[in-house]
């Protein structure tokens, strides 16, 4: 228990001890620490500003949603109008067409009706030649009436 | 070892707290001390081996020790040895962080060193006061035929005023350096004599600041010793129950169990004081005062 020799033995121990640590030891672990710190401090912030990118790409993903149904809407929408719009021309072409199949046929009717009347109207002045004929054998002679029966035929 | 009718009480004490001192004793010449007598006739001139033993032993063992994790650390993800020493120095640099507010870089190794070293030593406390020092007696017998009741050995280096002073001092210095330092010579003068009772209280300050500035080292070194030569004391009154019979040594073997619970927390928190302390001494010695 006596104060001696020792005493300055621990100093220059203790003094040894001091600087190894503050030489060797303290540095490289206390850099090593700050290191992690920095590494997890970029890891958060980089885990923050994905989640950030994510929140902006879900937005932005609405958003084309939205904007990929309001013109899909809008081409159905046009589509239908196109397609009423074509039945309607169609219809009217179709009415066109029959109004000039009916006039066609009509003008044909009318041919038609016209020919058959100068067919009849020529066969019935035959026949009534004919008939006069056969009347007027007995009484005239054809030679001398036929000027007669003619202008009666075109007057049927 | 306990007490027996050859080995008194008194002695078994006696031969606990000796140190194993080697040194030049004025009629025996360069030896080892034989008993207390011996090595107080040493004087200053002596050495107690086994304090620096195992003082060095245990700074040698604490250096090593985070050197190793040193040399291979690593920022990602620490191992198991890593963990503890990174446990360590966070714990040390956050109390520096807490009581020291200038940049200095000397501070926190040694208060990283401080600890360790200190709480190192403590724990030799925790070894039954009888193991070490019967063994290495008993060694010494064989191999060099000494006399094992002459052979002493004292493993808990913080018993020894020696290395509590040591250390304290060289702290001491180290303040008087940063005040000096920091503060320059002039100063450092005022800061000695014009407080707290301005100019004309000059020698009672002079006094109270000279006192405080002393009372540092001596209270650092002594709260230590005092605190371990007095758990070991209680370590050794405790094992001379064991040689008292069943119901004693039964006593004994719970007492020192409880004791050794106990001292866990003083060996921790001696060395934790001292380390505060000395980093709270560092900072008031960084201080000026305007």
């Amino acid at each position: 228990m006596n104060i001696n020799l020792t005493l300055f033995a621990q100093m220059i121990t203790f003094a040894v001890f001091v600087w190894f640590c503050m030489r060797y030891i303290w540095p490289p672990i206390i850099k090593a620490l700050a290191e992690r710190k920095a590494k997890i401090a970029e890891g958060l912030a980089a885990a923050e500003r994905g989640h950030q990118e994510r929140l902006l790409g879900e937005q932005r993903a609405l958003e084309l949603i939205r904007e990929a149904k309001s013109s899909a809407a809008e081409i159905v929408g046009q589509a239908q109008k196109r397609a009423a719009e074509i039945i309607e021309e169609a219809k009217l072409d179709a009415r066109a067409e029959g109004d000039r199949l009916l006039a066609a046929a009509r003008a044909e009717i009318e041919r038609e009706t016209n020919r058959t009347r100068e067919e009849l109207r020529e066969k019935v002045a035959l026949l009534a030649i004919a008939a006069a004929e056969k009347i007027l054998q007995k009484e005239i002679d054809l030679a001398d009436h036929r000027a007669l029966v003619e202008d009666f035929a075109k007057q049927l | 070892m306990a007490a027996s009718e050859t080995f008194s009480s008194q002695s078994y004490i006696q031969h606990h707290l000796t140190n194993l001192t080697f040194g030049w004793h004025p009629e025996h010449g360069l030896t080892l001390a034989h008993d207390q007598a011996e090595a107080a006739a040493m004087g200053f001139w002596a050495i107690n081996l086994d304090t620096l033993f195992f003082s060095i032993l245990l700074g040698a063992l604490f250096l090593w020790l985070f050197k190793q994790v040193a040399e291979r650390v690593t920022a990602g993800v620490p191992g198991g040895a890593q963990n503890f020493v990174e446990w360590v120095v966070e714990f040390v640099e956050e109390n520096v962080r807490g009581s020291f507010s200038h940049r200095n870089p000397l501070v926190a190794p040694l208060a990283l060193t401080i600890f360790v070293w200190i709480l190192l030593m403590n724990a030799m406390d925790l070894i039954p006061v009888d193991l070490v020092p019967h063994l290495f007696s008993q060694l010494m017998a064989v191999l060099l035929g000494a006399d094992p009741h002459h052979v002493y050995l004292k493993i808990v280096p913080t018993t020894d005023p020696n290395a509590t002073f040591g250390m304290a001092i060289m702290v001491f210095l180290l303040m008087l350096y940063y005040s000096l330092k920091m503060k320059g010579v002039g100063g450092f003068i005022v800061e000695l004599t014009l407080q707290p009772f301005g100019k004309w209280g000059l020698p009672a300050n002079l006094i109270l600041e000279g006192i405080s500035l002393l009372s540092k080292p001596v209270s650092l070194a002594l709260r230590l010793f005092g605190n371990m030569y007095a758990g070991e004391m209680i370590f050794i009154l405790i094992a001379l129950l064991y040689g008292g019979g069943l119901l004693l040594a039964g006593t004994a073997g719970l007492l020192q169990f409880v004791w050794a619970v106990f001292h866990i927390l003083i060996v921790i928190l001696q060395a934790f004081i001292f380390m505060v302390l000395t980093v709270v001494y560092l900072d008031m010695a960084h201080q000026e005062h305007h």
